[in-house]
């Protein structure tokens, strides 16, 4: 993978565009830098910029809407567009208001698990699969830094099944093909108790948000 | 813990300096301290709401507060909250027995398609512990089961809890449900959850919005003091 920074930047910093101007500056929340950056090589979408926002704020959506706005304000002069890589991921419709608010599009859907999957195909699903507890690529490799340590289980490995006695298995939504990643993710999901399920969703309807802006 | 703090036997301390232990031991999450601080001022013969109200609630309100202002996170908030229930354990059916002040009813439950309890298992616990008698449906309530126990139950509240985007619209389903069949103003409804806000509160019909546990308890005794002035004026 080129030009994507560690996780741990992107977990706590995020990424800058850079000097780069261009046609679409694409922002989005840093546990999607890989992916993006990935579709932008593999498609040849040399017009467009990525810039992420701090990928912790998967585990603090409050501060999402008003990272946004800053983040747009800040870059909106430099691009003919910008298209905001953030699904309602726990906003309660904030998000989604502000984006209205400031003239720019969004994707589609609750968050990133539906959105890997295809939000129709999650939608269908959800009824069966509502004690799922899910990880993309990016969470299970970053998994103690956005589950275990802030849910405290480092320290207070009791909690565990105060958080997660309701939940019945851990669904691993591959974006690649890893086997390094999905014993990772096994292993996961044997530490949370959870029965354990890989499904390959590669990057369901990112892939097609981005390529509508291709 | 602290050599100091080991050394500390609540059974020694005053019954101010252990109320005040037992905040701290609350605020540390040591269950089994809880325990032991209930029962000696059992012994003392405290009434049991009176050791649920000051020690207990009391502790947990400095809990909660440190929690709304950043000081505290959930995993400490949860250990809080495990300690306290001990304590209740040993007090619920003193309560029942001692006939100790009832202010309202609620049935409370997570919405269907949602199995997250924490929340609401915080409130239902704050609720009874400000002289609430709580009805917990649980978790993935379809309407018709709050339907069911508000007919049963007659509460005053009907609290729901979500913590899905996907699964929060499921509460104006409820609250459509309520107002098809003439319920609606039967009972006094606060939504909460963490994707949740005023607005989306307002827009579903719901009575409020409660940000936290301790929001919750405040909401509901000032909608329940509403009614008794409501009553007595009518």
């Amino acid at each position: 993978m080129t030009g994507a920074p560690t996780d741990e930047i992107l977990t706590r910093e995020g990424l800058a565009p850079g000097a780069r101007k261009g046609r679409i500056l694409l922002l989005a929340c840093g546990a999607l830098a890989r992916e993006i950056l990935a579709l932008i090589e593999a498609n040849g979408w040399d017009h467009m910029v990525l810039t992420c926002l701090p990928a912790i704020y998967h585990i603090q959506p409050e501060k999402i809407p008003g990272a946004v706005e800053a983040a747009v304000a800040r870059h909106r002069a430099d691009f003919d567009e910008i298209f905001v890589v953030y699904a309602d991921c726990g906003t309660g419709g904030l998000l989604q208001a502000k984006c209205a608010e400031l003239g720019v599009q969004m994707v589609q859907g609750p968050h990133c698990y539906s959105f890997y999957e295809g939000n129709a195909r999650f939608a269908e699903i959800a009824e069966d699969e509502f004690s799922a507890f899910y990880l993309t690529d990016f969470l299970v490799r970053q998994f103690d830094a956005f589950v275990w340590k802030p849910m405290g289980l480092d320290r207070h490995p009791e909690l565990r099944d105060m958080y997660f006695g309701n939940y019945t298995k851990l669904v691993y939504q591959a974006q690649t093909e890893d086997p390094a990643l999905t014993e990772k993710a096994a292993a996961c999901a044997e530490r949370l108790g959870l029965a354990f399920e890989r499904r390959f969703t590669g990057y369901g309807d990112l892939a097609t948000a981005l390529a509508a802006r291709a | 813990m602290s050599e100091e703090e080991d050394d500390i036997i609540l059974s020694e301390l005053p019954d101010d300096e252990l109320v005040q232990q037992m905040f701290d031991d609350l605020y540390d999450g040591l269950k089994e301290e809880i325990e032991e601080g209930v029962n000696i001022l059992l012994e003392r013969g405290w009434e049991p709401y009176r050791i649920l109200t000051e020690a207990l609630v009391g502790g947990m309100t400095i809990v909660g507060n440190d929690f709304r202002d950043g000081i505290l996170f959930v995993p400490e908030v949860l250990l809080a909250a495990n300690a306290m229930k001990g304590g209740m354990a040993i007090l619920k059916p003193l309560l029942a027995e001692t006939g100790a002040p009832r202010v309202g009813k609620m049935v409370i439950g997570t919405v269907k398609g949602d199995i997250h309890d924490i929340g609401k298992n915080l409130v239902s616990m704050m609720m009874e512990g400000a002289g609430f008698e709580v009805v917990d449906l649980g978790i993935n309530n379809a309407v018709e089961s709050y339907l069911e126990a508000l007919e049963t139950e007659g509460p005053d509240i009907l609290g729901m809890s979500a913590l899905l985007t996907t699964t929060m619209p499921y509460m104006k389903v409820v609250i459509d449900t309520l107002v098809e069949k003439g319920l609606r103003d039967d009972y006094i409804v606060l939504v909460g959850g963490a994707p949740l806000n005023e607005e989306f509160g307002k827009a579903i019909g719901a009575d409020a919005y409660c940000r936290d546990a301790a929001v919750a308890v405040e909401t509901a005794k000032e909608f329940m003091a509403r009614k008794h002035n409501q009553m007595a004026a009518g």
